[in-house]
Parts: C-alpha cells; structure tokens; sequence
C-alpha cells in the first residue's frame, strides 16, 4: 500500500510516522526547504521537498500507482487542489482532504472530494462533550448502518442503579456491549446489575440515542 | 443591472473593479485585508467584504447567489481556483475567471475545466512578440 502525505505539520509528520511503523510504503511531500530538512532527518527517504499542489511534483513522487493522497496542508484551498489533481489526473482510488475551516467541509464534498477530516469540528465536539452534562460520548459511528457506539457514565442518581440489565427495557435497536467498571471489563448477561459508576458500552441506532439517554440518566434539577 | 464578484483587492482586483462599475456594474469586491480597499476610489458605489473568498458566509454577503460574474483575483492560486470552482458547482454562477499566476497550474486547472488566465504567460508572450518586432 502506497500512501502519499501532503504537507509536513505536525498532522503531516506524525501520520507518516505512524504509517512508516505500521509497515506501510509513504512519502511526505513538504515545500518548506527549512522545514524538509527537519522531517529529512527524522524519516529519512520518506521525505520529498517539492511543491504537493504541482503536477509535476506529483508525477515525480509516482502519484499514479498511489493507493492514498492525503493532503494535510494548513489551507483548504491547497488540499483542495491536491486532491482534485491526484483523483482526476492520476486515478487516486482514495483521496483524503482535512479540512481547517469546518465549513469547508461542505464545500469540498461539493466539489468533488469524499472523505473530508476536519481537525477543528472533531476537538470542538469532543470538548463539547466533556462539558455537555447529558453523560453520555459518542465513541465512534458506524458508517452506512447509522448505529453509534456510545459510552454512557451511570451516576448515583441514575434510575438504573442497582437494577439487572434484564429489567431494563432498552430502545429496540440498542444492544449493551460491556460495561466498564473500574479496571474490570465486564462482559455482560441478563443478570448484570448496573452499579454507580459504571460505564455502559453500547451500540445503538442513531435515532434512538435520546431515549436510550432519558433511561439511563437522570434529569438534573 | 450585471452583477460581479471580485475577491481579492489588490492591483487588478481593484482596476477591473472601477472599471466595471463606470461600466454600469453591481460590484461587490471582497477582501481579507481591510486595508486593501483603498485602492478602490473613495465614493465606490459597491459593496466592500472583508473576508476570504473560500468563505461560503463572505460570498453570500456579497451577494453571490444572483450574480452574473465571479472573478477570482488574488494573488494564491489556489485560492482563486476555489472560488472558483465554489462559484460554478455551488452557487451556479454563469461566469467565472481564475487569475493564475503559475504557467503549470494554470494548465492544471484548465485540464480540470476552471477558465483562468494566467498572467505571467501573457506578459512573457507580450515580452517576445515586441523583441520579435522591435530588435532586429
């Protein structure tokens, strides 16, 4: 699998260090000659000084047998840019852009670029999440199915405290996973009686979420 | 009344400016230096934006839905192909114009079917052509 990286930040650099661990074939493009020669000394030949946003830069790096472009750069503008060449210009089966203003992410999608990360909207979320009082994180999204895997945190004044997960009626399309508790990972059956501070793991249809929510935690006053 | 867009503020952003609105032109210019605008005269009848152009919120404030002309005039090219390309796929804007500074990426964006003009190509070619003519 050949990856290519797109601009050598912080995001740029720690991907294609964890992909280079991970055993893949990746090149970091990076047009800053200083800091090139940063990256050079770290990854060696898996970096390349070159401008991403250029045909010619791409074709040099071998872009037309790459099974990923990710372009990382700090300006939606230039990932757009990179991302439109490696698919329309090399058939890139998979072009990844991250996306700075979240509102782009819109408009990249519109013009012709699938997977769109943006850094800013997932850190806003999360922080959103941990000062949200609602107690219940999305973990991940299963994608097409619209099942979320949430972790719900079980409070003393929860009204499923002390009860057995077969007395609790769930939303239909809910299924527990595991409960958290402590160190210990339980694996859990009918018979699993919910304490306080336990961390219910479980996947459920996106739609459902908010009645799973009303169950499992109680209102605030 | 026509309508134009220009996003970049500059030397060219803000010549065609003036001229399209001696012209009888609606002219909105955005730009994301403030500063920018005083190369615009004084009692420019437009609409002046301070923002960047790959804001979707700046070109609607610029009306961008009902106008007739986006030309994307800064000095980032990527940013021009953007607008752009923003202003064709998005807002269905009949006619747009990239200013590309660089010959390799103004071909780029051509093969990628965004109409720019690239003016170091032109300049060049005006700089040969009267060699041509005028050293013999």
């Amino acid at each position: 699998m050949y990856v290519i990286i797109v601009g050598g930040g912080k995001v740029g650099f720690n991907l294609a260090k964890e992909l280079l661990r991970d055993g893949y074939e990746v090149l970091l493009i990076e047009k800053d000659k200083n800091r090139w020669a940063m990256l050079e000394r770290v990854l060696g030949e898996a970096v390349f000084l070159g401008d991403g946003c250029e045909m010619r830069t791409l074709q040099e790096v071998g872009c037309a047998r790459a099974d990923v472009v990710v372009a990382v750069t700090g300006h939606d503008e230039d990932n757009l840019t990179i991302c439109q060449l490696a698919k329309r210009k090399f058939n890139v089966p998979r072009v990844i852009a991250r996306v700075n203003m979240p509102q782009n992410e819109a408009v990249l999608k519109a013009l012709g670029v699938d997977d769109t990360i943006c850094g800013t909207r997932i850190i806003y979320h999360l922080i959103k999440q941990e000062i949200e009082v609602n107690q219940i994180h999305l973990l991940a999204t299963l994608k097409g199915g619209g099942l979320d895997i949430v972790e719900i945190n079980v409070y003393d004044n929860s009204p499923v405290v002390g009860k057995s997960l077969k007395d609790i009626t769930f939303p239909p399309r809910c299924l527990v996973l595991s409960i958290l508790r402590g160190s210990e990972v339980i694996v859990p059956s009918g018979q699993t009686i919910i304490e306080k501070g336990d961390k219910i793991i479980s996947v459920i249809d996106h739609d459902q979420v908010e009645e799973l929510k009303n169950l499992l935690v109680s209102k605030r006053e | 009344m026509k309508k134009a867009i220009i996003v970049g503020c500059g030397r060219i952003g803000s010549s065609v400016a003036q001229s399209l609105v001696e012209q009888g032109w609606d002219v909105a210019v955005i730009d994301r230096n403030p500063d920018a605008f005083r190369r615009l005269p004084e009692d420019f009848p437009g609409k002046k934006i301070v923002g960047i152009g790959i804001d979707m919120e700046a070109l609607k404030a610029a009306g961008i839905e009902n106008a007739d002309v986006v030309l994307a005039l800064t000095n980032g090219d990527n940013t021009n192909a953007m607008v752009a390309q923003m202003a064709r796929d998005i807002f269905k804007v009949p006619f747009i114009l990239a200013r590309i500074n660089d010959p390799l990426r103004a071909d780029t964006y051509r093969e990628l079917g965004i109409p720019t003009i690239c003016q170091t190509t032109i300049i060049s070619n005006i700089i040969l052509e009267r060699l041509q003519k005028e050293v013999k």
